[in-house]
């Protein structure tokens, strides 16, 4: 009585995941990329393509309904099914975070830059990164990759610190600048909150592979 | 709290087939517990080692201790039919007798000679009323049983065991031979049941044994795998033989 459709489903389920993650992980580059260049239809274009995120998400949250009636899940695969719908709400959010990013571009426009951006793509790179192997460790269900990268969060919070400290000197010194500085203030916030969006979906992992729901990492903000 | 039935070390043997393997549980008292397994696997043969319903059967022998209110109930001093009142059953499939509803449910007490101390008017309706049918029936009860519904018949079942008011009520597989709608209201007198009664169910249904138990045992081949909390065992069982049962995997 092995259940092969099932099963064959509840991979498909799981790739859908991993399809709406490289679309978030792209959204979180492709917005940092304008930001950086002045990009604006870059930044108009992460914007429009962020409603894609949201329609996948629903999608996959379809596909966990019709699992849940058609299947009745119990054991681990309930628990993957029940990790699967809450991993989408941080993808969405993480997505929304970009389009934020995004937004602040468009804001910010053709003002002349405040100083080159070193910090806020490295930020950038590390929430993707983090991001993209949070879900590797939820498809080869690793807890103890998923309980590392949780723990590189503090790196991006050690980042933040420091985007903080360095725009807040810009602003102390010229108050012509807190606009601007406060406008990557704003990006820099973004990414510290996806990256505490990506610690949630290891604490899922974990869940999954241990079936204990434990805070991991516990973000500094 | 002690537990309401303990078994120590239980081993079955019908003939020199090994059926029950060192089996140890605690039944909580007022609770459900489920019992789940393949085809087989001694679950039902345990239930019946719960009120020596194995004892008819030739050849049948048991060791351990099976213990009801901390008493062993193997003993040679206990009266089997004293024993079946304080744990009743009921069975698969309703088995009515060929007499009036009335009749049926007034069966019990009459057998036993609590007919003289209770008025048999009011144990047959406390007993239809408990097992959810006296609605149905308080106009026909001298109809014949066996007019009634399959669903109707098993609670009129339920309410014969009630009639005798048991401690325990063992049931085995009891609404695998009823419609979904009827197996609702069985599920649902269940729960009401457990005021008063502690309930042990088999069950080849788990999705039955997650929405009725509060503890679930998980048998194969004889042994008892695992036994733990409802909830635990069908969102995170330890054991991976309970796991590949529950989740349709087993080979």
């Amino acid at each position: 009585m092995v259940r092969t459709s099932f099963e064959r489903r509840l991979h498909e389920l799981q790739d859908d995941v991993l399809v709406l993650g490289s679309m978030v992980e792209k959204a979180i580059y492709r917005s940092m990329e304008a930001l950086k260049n002045r990009d604006l239809e870059v930044a108009k274009q992460v914007i429009a393509d962020d409603s894609e995120i949201d329609r996948k998400r629903f999608d996959i949250e379809e596909k966990c309904i019709e699992l849940i009636v058609t299947q009745q899940p119990v054991a681990s695969d309930l628990r993957i099914i029940v990790a699967v719908l809450n991993i989408i709400i941080d993808l969405e959010r993480i997505g929304d975070h970009a389009e934020g990013v995004g937004k602040i571009t468009l804001m910010i426009g053709k003002e002349p830059p405040l100083k080159p951006l070193i910090d806020l793509p490295r930020m950038a790179q590390k929430t993707g990164d983090m991001l993209r192997r949070s879900l590797d460790a939820f498809v080869s269900r690793d807890a103890e990759a998923a309980r590392k990268i949780s723990k590189e969060d503090d790196e991006i919070d050690g980042l933040y610190d420091q985007v903080f400290r360095e725009l807040l000197t810009f602003m102390a010194e010229d108050s012509k600048t807190i606009t601007r500085a406060t406008r990557l203030i704003w990006v820099a916030h973004n990414l510290e909150r996806s990256a505490d969006r990506v610690t949630n979906i290891c604490e899922r992992v974990v869940f999954v592979v241990t079936g204990k729901m434990e805070e991991i990492g516990g973000s500094k903000y | 709290m002690d537990p309401k039935i303990e078994t120590k070390h239980v081993n079955f043997y019908y003939g020199s087939v090994h059926c029950l393997k060192d089996v140890s549980l605690q039944i909580k008292e007022h609770e459900i517990t489920a019992l789940i397994g393949p085809s087989g696997c001694g679950k039902s043969t345990f239930l019946r080692t719960l009120n020596r319903m194995n004892d008819i059967i030739p050849g049948a022998r048991i060791e351990g201790e099976v213990l009801l209110d901390r008493q062993n109930i193997y003993e040679g001093s206990v009266d089997v039919v004293e024993l079946r009142k304080r744990v009743g059953m009921v069975f698969q499939q309703p088995n009515p007798f060929p007499k009036s509803i009335f009749e049926n449910v007034a069966f019990g007490p009459k057998m036993l000679g609590l007919s003289r101390k209770l008025n048999l008017d009011e144990v047959v309706e406390k007993s239809l009323r408990a097992a959810a049918l006296w609605g149905e029936v308080k106009d026909t009860l001298n109809k014949s049983a066996l007019a009634l519904s399959g669903g109707q018949q098993q609670r009129l079942c339920i309410a014969r065991v009630l009639a005798v008011e048991p401690e325990v009520i063992l049931m085995d597989e009891p609404c695998s031979a009823l419609d979904p709608a009827s197996t609702l209201k069985i599920e649902e007198l269940m729960q009401d049941l457990t005021k008063n009664y502690t309930i042990v169910i088999v069950t080849h249904n788990m999705l039955q044994a997650a929405r009725v138990s509060e503890w679930t045992g998980f048998f194969l081949l004889g042994e008892m795998i695992e036994y733990g909390k409802t909830v635990d065992i069908f969102s995170r069982p330890k054991d991976k033989r309970t796991e590949d049962y529950i989740t349709g995997r087993f080979g």
